[in-house]
């Protein structure tokens, strides 16, 4: 009788264990097998097809080579750096004080409501937003309307389809993401060291300057980094506001797809691409950690 | 000095709301336009152009089927990040920190080279374009976010809940199901509502895997194409009312949840 239910335990434990076994398998494979299948396998796909030639023909680099050799691809990249550099400095000079105002001088019980309506205009849909610039913009646009309505000018100002249409319609999405992610990093600072900074005779100017604006950098770096990647890898905003006076990066890959079929030479461009992000992420990861040290 | 920085305050705060709201602005006003041109000099108010958009079929067909899309992908998205979540947070698995690794790696990358990679792919495979293509990239890149969310919010007080519902004789099916589901309620609601923003809003997959059906961004951007136009106007401010009033409802269902 004892052996029967002591037998009948072990076979109940083993029966258990058995199942939390193969449970937390069955529970990770699904989403594992998802990122594997469309998502690693593609990325492999791709990288492979960079190394042929749409002509075919056996496995070659003159894709990547071809990068460096045609000066009009090397320029798009380095337009790209240059957008996007424009773009997060801009964007983080503009935002800074904006979140700063509203963490600081915003009453407590507005704060909610008044960082909702600074990103409010994130839900419009992300190439009407682009679109909408080109409104602002336009050569009978709004402001060349009020301008020369106004009669501070005479000649409209070309302000679509250039580089400055592209940086504006950027800063303004990043001016939001930034706010959002500034504004969090000065509400989770402890109010202890302002006020012990204060007590030790530290004017307000000087307590930003040397409590809050170094404890906030590492946040600003994460939100800068961010909107880095962002736009670099952006092609609605260059091609709506921008046009193809000037092409950046995105632009060049959609027009090997687009226009000339060529996969092989478009999937050498996003490796490219994705290999610089890559570079920005090691510096910014390491810049963190030297810093937290 | 107070004075001025306080004006300073103000003013710099009222320019920047003007800078984030303008193109908002001029896009609502001339989509009530009466005449051809989305520009200075209003004509309107008039309804004219959403008219038009409720009678264009391609319009109205592309809306049906970003909610499809965004609603499938969002839905299936959740599963396999809640269900991962749990495994990993749940049970020692070897190589635990690894595959974690993978499954949220997707978030470093591009969309456009997700898109490309898939393309690639398909197009070996001989998978024609659709809607089906464009969901399977939405749920590639709101896994990881669905992933990320969800494991991050199970915490220790939770295992101690489940651990009780196990004592008390609940299958493993039904701590999943009527203990940690319910428990982790507000974490499942803020990533399906981000992957179905993210999905809705998604344009360069869509663009890259659908060929005649296709999403709502896809079908704006190719009006774009005839140049201004207030009938694009009204699509925007149409879906820009749409997406303010679920982010409304979003405030509004977490900020009842937070005080209890």
């Amino acid at each position: 009788m004892d052996r029967d239910v002591a037998g009948k335990i072990t076979t109940a434990v083993k029966k258990a264990s058995h199942t939390s076994e193969l449970l937390p398998w069955a529970l990770v494979t699904p989403a594992l097998m998802w990122t594997l299948l469309f998502f690693v396998l593609p990325f492999l796909g791709m990288g492979l097809m960079s190394l042929t030639q749409q002509s075919g023909g056996g496995l070659t680099l003159s894709n990547y080579t071809q990068f460096f050799t045609n000066p009009s691809y090397f320029q798009a990249m380095v337009n790209s750096l240059e957008v996007t550099g424009i773009v997060t400095v801009i964007s983080v000079l503009l935002a800074y004080p904006f979140a700063w105002i509203l963490a600081e001088r915003v009453p407590e019980k507005w704060q909610r409501l008044a960082l909702l309506l600074a990103v409010l205009p994130f839900w419009t849909s992300y190439v009407v937003r682009s679109y909408s610039w080109l409104l602002v913009l336009a050569q009978k646009g709004v402001i060349n309307s009020i301008l020369t309505g106004t009669g501070l000018i005479n000649e409209p100002l070309q302000l679509a389809n250039t580089r400055t249409a592209t940086v504006i319609g950027f800063v303004h999405f990043f001016v939001m993401l930034l706010t959002l992610t500034i504004f969090a990093n000065l509400k989770q600072l402890s109010p202890s060291y302002r006020k012990a900074a204060a007590d030790l005779g530290a004017n307000p100017f000087q307590v930003f300057l040397h409590v809050v604006l170094p404890l906030t950098i590492p946040g600003v770096m994460v939100g800068a980094f961010l909107t880095f990647v962002l736009a670099i890898g952006d092609y609605i905003t260059p091609q709506i506001l921008g046009g193809n006076n000037e092409v950046l990066m995105p632009q060049l890959i959609m027009m090997q797809i687009g226009r000339r079929g060529d996969f092989p030479l478009a999937s050498a461009l996003a490796l490219i691409l994705m290999a610089v992000v890559t570079v920005a992420y090691i510096a910014c990861a390491r810049w963190l950690k030297i810093e937290r040290t | 000095m107070r004075n001025a920085v306080k004006y300073f305050a103000t003013g710099y705060a009222a320019a920047i709301y003007l800078f984030i709201f303008l193109p908002v602005i001029v896009l609502i006003i001339f989509s009530l336009q009466s005449t051809n041109f989305p520009i200075p000099p209003f004509t309107g108010p008039s309804l004219r152009w959403y008219g038009a958009v409720l009678g264009d079929a391609r319009l109205t067909s592309a809306f049906a089927n970003s909610l499809l899309v965004a609603g499938i992908s969002s839905l299936v998205s959740v599963a396999l990040g809640f269900l991962s979540a749990w495994g990993f947070a749940r049970f020692a698995l070897p190589g635990s920190a690894l595959m974690r690794g993978l499954i949220t790696l997707p978030l470093t990358v591009s969309y456009l080279i997700i898109g490309m990679g898939l393309l690639v792919v398909f197009n070996t495979a001989g998978i024609p374009k659709s809607l089906v293509s464009a969901g399977i990239g939405h749920v590639v890149i709101n896994l990881p976010l669905c992933f990320a969310i969800i494991y991050s919010q199970m915490g220790d007080h939770q295992i101690n809940i489940e651990r009780a519902a196990r004592d008390l004789g609940a299958r493993e099916w039904q701590v999943l199901f009527m203990v940690s589901v319910p428990v982790m309620w507000p974490a499942i609601f803020a990533s399906l509502f981000l992957s179905m923003t993210f999905s809705w809003d998604e344009f360069v997959i869509s663009f890259l895997l659908t060929r005649f059906d296709t999403t709502m961004p896809v079908e704006i951007w190719n009006l774009l194409r005839s140049g201004l136009n207030p009938k694009t106007n009204a699509v925007g401010s149409l879906v820009f009312g749409i997406s303010v009033f679920l982010a409304i409802i979003f405030e509004i269902i977490l900020l009842r949840r937070r005080p209890t």
